[in-house]
């Protein structure tokens, strides 16, 4: 039964009939890389055309199909040094470029605009001062006016789109008032100059869309930088799974297919060491499942045929044949569907910095434009010139700065996030990641690392270790994979043998090398006590031996993180789904008294709800499906890369690593973040607490008007800026090396 | 004031010109991988013999 490689879901095929594929690309270091893979697929003969995208890390391949399976050219990829994995692109991202292109086309259009509109502006300010004829002037303002109507309402649109939705379901956010700002600037422009009048405001009306414009693009490209990354990871572990099936002949065949193409009814083989690909029942075999990614429980579920599995656990020791169900069901993914419904209207209820200063300016803004109007009106100015103090008041008030000051920190800030490998999946992330006061963390994956490490690997001999982590690269056991990561990039054993159920053997310098049971290493497995959760093979080799420990282990930083987090001020909780016997050394090691294991989805929930009972803001942080609710229920939530696809959904952001740092880092960046965002809120109010009483004193010139926005709008970028400087200076604050106390592992602090 | 009645206009549609080619190179997609186009400039294997 040869094995298959079976990429056809990815492929699509263009109107030529020349097939195409996307592929994420793991392995690109340098510019050279870019040549190396065009040339080289170039070569493949079939191959029509490649070309890589170096920003995003992705190739594009068209080829003919009659001479070339996609599988070869992913082997072909392989064979010059580059991992490729088959992408599809997500809707979401998708839109989001479509969304880039948008902005980025009314951002030319408004660039265009006000460049030509201050060129004629300049003239007319200039003008007004050496002597300009009323005529030539006129023309001026009508040239002005022929470009900026045209393009404010081409440009305007993302604002003008967003305004009304807002108005429309009754909310009030920082478009309205942009956009009002907008039309009354360019409508009492037009009226102005038919009058013959000194004054126009075209430039400051196109001003505004560039400067809003520019940030808001600047925003998004962040936002979708991170999407790419986090799509490409997505790829790159996207998993394979081997699907049974039958030929034409009436024989078993085996194909590997992505995971995506795996349909209901479908047969699958999972071996041992293997994931199961997708929620399924159990048709043959027996085995022990590894469930701590579902629920957190780190002791392994025994499975026979007829068990519901779920997408995610570990087969530890049998190989299982298996059908795959429609939709996930059971106890638990049923009960974790229903808690998120609930869990999730919560959070849609966040209301975002900007848009509550919005909901506080506007009002204030049109009241204060209003007494302008009523009060010249009282002091004896006609009604055209009250109406048009009162307009260059909501013109100068117009939010650019207030618009700004929230936009250009988050861009910084998400900058900053992305390098410290925190990746946002909500743009209100930051602000309700520097809100929290309390930390909850869930245990298994999340304080622990997601795979079982050599818990006693300081108590072997280093040359040991490494000839037994050489050969354990010839199993598939997954404690034989425990031990291969427990030295670095070693190449295998060249004639290893693995006996299933015993280990395996190579010979080593003349002399055989065996890892695996007591009994296959002539080990005594009585040696010591086990401890719980923890399960041991030996290593022997010319009469050496030694017995490895191999269970969760912490992440080597979490110690540090905690305290870190600790003296940032927040509490810290552990909510764990494995048992507490289980939990209470992980808490004693990291000093949390507060503490519980055991605990179902619902009672995760509860514990949160009861602290925002208290007043607390939550963040979560957690990475199987049992925390999911939780993730959802809480004010804000983190899900390391590890975590099952339907925690990374409901969580504001992924980080990535074997280190805890990105937690810390995460929360100080935010409150940098939202510290200067308040600062800059502040710094428009102040702008126009001294720009306000000129407008209402009436001696705002549309030159006053540029001035004073151009000023304050590049004012709150280059403060927002102040946070990289701050940034740059945060990993080596935070990930600086572990004490050695916190390098310990569990097993070891336990023993004391 | 009479060379400003065409110059001012002949300004403008420069302008309209460079808005045009600005349309032209995102429409090519110029902009979606800025990084490998910066390099690709120096590999001259790209033109067909």
């Amino acid at each position: 039964m040869a094995e298959q490689l079976d990429l056809s879901l990815y492929v699509k095929r263009a109107d030529d009939g020349a097939a195409r594929m996307d592929l994420a690309i793991e392995g690109i270091t340098c510019a050279a890389c870019l040549d190396d893979i065009e040339r080289g697929l170039a070569r493949v003969p079939g191959v029509a055309h490649a070309r890589l995208n170096l920003t995003t890390h992705r190739l594009a391949v068209t080829w003919d199909e009659t001479r070339l399976r996609p599988a070869d050219i992913v082997a072909a990829l392989k064979s010059i040094g580059y991992g490729a994995y088959p992408f599809e692109q997500r809707r979401v991202e998708a839109e989001e470029e479509a969304r880039a292109a948008w902005l980025l086309k009314c951002l030319g259009v408004a660039a265009f605009a006000s460049m030509n509109i201050m060129l004629l502006s300049v003239s007319v300010w200039s003008g007004n001062v050496s002597g300009i004829t009323q005529e030539t002037r006129d023309f001026f303002h009508w040239c002005s006016a022929l470009i900026a109507l045209p393009a404010a309402a081409y440009a305007g649109q993302p604002f003008f789109t967003s305004a009304m939705a807002a108005i429309r379901s009754g909310r009030l956010n920082m478009d309205v008032p942009i956009s009002l700002g907008v039309l009354l600037a360019l409508g009492m422009s037009v009226y102005e100059t038919l009058n013959h009048a000194e004054h126009a405001y075209f430039d400051s009306a196109v001003m505004l869309l560039l400067f809003l414009l520019a940030g808001r693009y600047l925003d998004q490209a962040m936002r979708r930088k991170t999407r790419a990354a986090a799509g490409n990871l997505a790829a790159l572990k996207g998993e394979a799974a081997t699907r049974l099936g039958v030929d034409e002949a009436g024989a078993e065949t085996l194909t590997i297919v992505p995971v995506a193409a795996l349909q209901a009814g479908d047969r699958v083989l999972v071996r041992p060491g293997e994931r199961v690909p997708a929620d399924a029942l159990v048709l043959a075999g027996k085995s022990h499942l590894d469930e701590s990614l579902i629920t957190g429980e780190t002791d392994r579920r025994a499975i026979e045929p007829g068990a519901q599995v779920y997408a995610g656990s570990v087969n530890f020791d049998g190989a299982l044949t298996l059908r795959v169900t429609a939709a996930a069901s059971g106890s638990l993914i049923d009960e974790v569907g229903r808690l998120l419904e609930t869990a999730g209207e919560a959070r849609t209820r966040y209301m975002r910095l900007a848009d509550r200063a919005a909901r506080l300016y506007a009002p204030v803004v049109h009241v204060t434009a209003l007494l302008t109007c009523v009060g010249w009106l009282i002091v004896g100015a006609t009604l055209h010139d009250a109406l048009i103090t009162a307009i260059a008041v909501l013109i100068i008030t117009c939010p650019c700065a207030l618009a700004l000051a929230v936009p250009a920190v988050q861009v910084v800030a998400s900058g900053a996030l992305f390098r410290a490998g925190v990746y946002l999946n909500s743009p209100e992330a930051i602000e309700k990641l520097a809100e929290v006061d309390v930390a909850v963390f869930d245990k298994t994956g999340t304080l622990t690392l997601p795979e079982p490490r050599v818990a006693n690997a300081a108590d072997i001999a280093p040359d040991l270790l490494a000839m037994a982590a050489r050969l354990a690269l010839s199993s598939h056991h997954p404690l034989a994979a425990a031990v291969a990561r427990a030295s670095g990039r070693a190449m295998p054993f060249a004639e290893a043998v693995e006996t299933a159920g015993q280990g395996v053997e190579a010979m080593v310098d003349g002399e055989a090398a065996r890892l695996g049971s007591a009994a296959f290493c002539g080990g005594d497995d009585d040696a010591g006590e086990t401890a719980a959760g923890a399960s041991s093979l030996w290593f022997a080799h010319a009469g050496r031996s030694a017995r490895l420990l191999v269970r969760q282990t912490l992440r080597v930083d979490a110690r540090a993180v905690i305290d870190d987090l600790r003296a940032q001020g927040l509490e810290i909780h552990i909510l764990s789904g494995d048992r507490a016997g289980a939990v209470e050394p992980v808490a004693r090691a990291l000093g949390v008294d507060a503490w519980r294991g055991g605990l179902k989805p619902q009672e995760k929930i509860a514990a949160i709800e009861a602290l925002k009972q208290k007043g607390k803001r939550v963040l979560m942080v957690g990475d199987g499906l049992n925390d999911a609710p939780a993730l959802a229920a809480a004010h804000c939530s983190l899900s390391p890369i590890t975590a099952v696809d339907m925690a990374q959904g409901q969580a504001d952001a992924i980080f990535l690593g074997e280190k805890l740092a990105p937690v810390a880092q995460a929360v100080d960046i935010a409150r940098r973040a939202r510290a200067l965002m308040r600062q800059n809120l502040w710094l428009a109010v102040v702008y126009n607490f001294i720009a306000v009483p000129l407008a209402i004193a009436g001696y705002v010139t549309p030159l006053v008007a540029a001035a004073a926005m151009s000023g304050s709008s590049v004012l709150v970028t280059l403060n927002a800026l102040r946070l990289r400087a701050h940034a740059i200076k945060t990993p080596s604050e935070t990930s600086a090396a572990p004490s050695d106390a916190a390098a310990l592992t569990l097993a070891e602090r336990t023993t004391r | 004031m009479n060379v400003l009645a065409y110059m001012v206009p002949l300004a403008l549609l420069l302008g309209l010109a460079a808005l045009f080619g600005f349309m032209w190179t995102l429409k090519n997609g110029q902009y979606d991988d800025v990084e490998g186009s910066a390099h690709r400039i120096l590999s001259d294997d790209d033109v067909k013999k």
